[in-house]
């Protein structure tokens, strides 16, 4: 005898039962179950077995990222997941084993749209593009980036609950030099540089047929020269 | 690349098999699909319709011992469901083999050889430790007699298997708690551990053997309480396997080693994960 019943209507997922009856004469039954995503249908659990590296899961309320992850099992012994995980608010990494039967939180992250608007001392601070509701954010956490943030920039944050964890700029910038050496007429090599302040004071090399007052483009990235756009 | 790894594989079978030959083991095949698989806490098989892959031949060598056949041996694809990694296939080749009249210490002798056999550039010298002696110099605890299975696990992954790693070359880990003894029979001088061992190449542990048990009743004993257990895990619970408990009742004393050929492979060709060797590496 054997036979399937598909119980639908989890908002999480499909629970699926199959029954087999293994041998006549004991009448011993075999009842699979499983939620096709989740294994015990909660939503906010990830399975040890659903981990890998990349994912984001949620430690001691904290948002965290798996970035290394290997699966063990030693001998006839219980499978175990060790992970290395990185504290996406502090920065720090830790060792972590998780055995099969353990549940991860997972974390919820949302990124949203944003437009820069002023900065308040040592803070940088946006709108929501939909809701004008505010965001503000530190400079140790925008790093070398702050240095690319220009008015009117549409850029994207991650959130954690209410909490922004990183943000990502237009690959791309325009911005005006300010102050350099003059470039050499007529030298359009792009394989000798020399540095440029931008409009910010900030500094990075650029080619050396590069004027003050020209626009150039800026790899947001890496933070390198890109182009020039437009002559002063 | 592909064909490479299938000929060095192909050169590595015809060693292993000329080794168990001249040792007048004789090869069997018994059978993949189950109708019940062996019963351990961790060990999980892959349902097959209504039957389940083998994970292991273990079942059967045993009855062939119980029939009278002294020495065998098989090479064969097992199965485990779940187990996927850099060192781990849910399909892999398995060598076990069996001698009657042999314990867990002769068997280790019989491996050793057959691995510089056919390993014979490796020059492996062989370390030796209890898993009391490993566990107290590497992770602080004697296990025997005061056994804690996730700090087993755990230790064992996270602090004894990377000493072996550093030490390099062959390790062997024996006689183990009894509650890990899985269906290893009892060290007759020391009850709180088990004649089973495992043995590592330089920290990748590469075949496991027992000094079988053949008391039916301590071995049904043993699937029970496994069956409890498993059930506590929600997990799928085997049936016990009665033919398999009677043949254990006219078995003689044997021994018994399961070892991993993927794995074998990998240490000789120098390779990190099986993705070299598996030459259809299912994921």
């Amino acid at each position: 005898m054997q036979s399937t019943i598909f119980l639908l209507g989890f908002y999480c997922g499909v629970l699926k039962c199959e029954i087999t009856n293994l041998a006549g004469d004991n009448d011993f039954c075999i009842i699979r179950h499983h939620f096709e995503r989740y294994n015990q249908g909660d939503i906010n659990m990830y399975s040890a077995s659903d981990l890998k590296k990349g994912l984001k899961i949620e430690i001691d309320g904290d948002p965290c990222m798996i970035t290394n992850f290997e699966f063990s099992k030693p001998g006839k012994g219980q499978a175990l997941y060790r992970c290395k995980i990185k504290n996406l608010v502090t920065g720090n990494t830790f060792d972590k084993t998780y055995r099969s039967v353990e549940k991860v939180n997972r974390c919820a992250l949302i990124s949203r749209d944003y437009t820069f608007s002023y900065i308040d001392g040592d803070n940088y601070v946006f709108s929501d593009n939909d809701t004008y509701e505010e965001a503000t954010l530190n400079e140790e956490l925008l790093g070398h980036l702050k240095n690319f943030i220009v008015d009117d920039m549409v850029v994207e944050i991650l959130f954690h609950d209410d909490r922004a964890l990183d943000i990502t700029l237009p690959n791309f910038v325009e911005m005006v030099i300010a102050e350099t050496e003059p470039g050499a007429r007529g030298d359009t090599a792009t394989n000798v540089m020399k540095p440029a302040k931008l409009e910010n004071g900030f500094e990075i090399n650029v080619p050396i047929f590069i004027n003050e007052g020209d626009t150039i483009r800026i790899d947001t990235r890496d933070g390198t020269y890109a182009d020039r756009v437009a002559k002063g | 690349m592909l064909i490479d790894s299938l000929q060095f594989r192909d050169a590595v079978m015809r060693d292993i098999r000329a080794f168990f030959y001249d040792r007048n083991y004789v090869e069997v095949e018994t059978p993949i699909r189950l109708k019940i698989p062996c019963m351990e806490l961790h060990i999980d098989a892959e349902p097959c319709g209504d039957h389940f892959l083998r994970t292991s031949p273990e079942m059967f060598h045993k009855q062939l011992l119980a029939d009278g056949h002294p020495r065998i041996f098989e090479v064969g694809k097992c199965f485990r469901k779940g187990e996927r990694g850099p060192l781990h296939n849910p399909e892999y080749t398995m060598l076990e083999w069996y001698c009657a009249g042999a314990d867990y210490m002769d068997m280790l002798e019989e491996t050793t050889a057959m691995i510089s056999h056919i390993w014979k550039e490796s020059d492996l010298v062989w370390k030796i430790y209890t898993v009391s002696e490993a566990f107290k110099e590497y992770a602080g605890w004697d296990p025997a007699g005061n056994y804690n299975e996730d700090r087993f696990d755990i230790d064992l992954v996270e602090k004894v298997e990377p000493a072996f790693k550093k030490l390099g070359g062959g390790v062997i880990l024996k006689d183990y708690p009894v509650e890990a003894a899985a269906l290893s029979r009892k060290k007759p001088d020391n009850p709180k551990v088990a004649e089973r061992w495992e043995l590592y190449i330089d920290g990748i542990e590469l075949a496991n053997a027992y000094s079988e048990l053949t008391d039916s009743k301590e071995q049904r004993l043993r699937f029970e309480e496994c069956a409890e257990q498993r059930k506590a895990l929600e997990k799928i619970v085997y049936p016990l396997d009665e033919i398999f408990l009677r043949s254990l009742e006219k078995m003689p004393e044997s021994g018994g080693v399961a070892l991993g050929v993927d794995r074998l492979l990998m240490l000789m060709a120098g390779e990190q994960s099986l993705d070299g060797i598996i030459s259809f590496r299912s994921y």
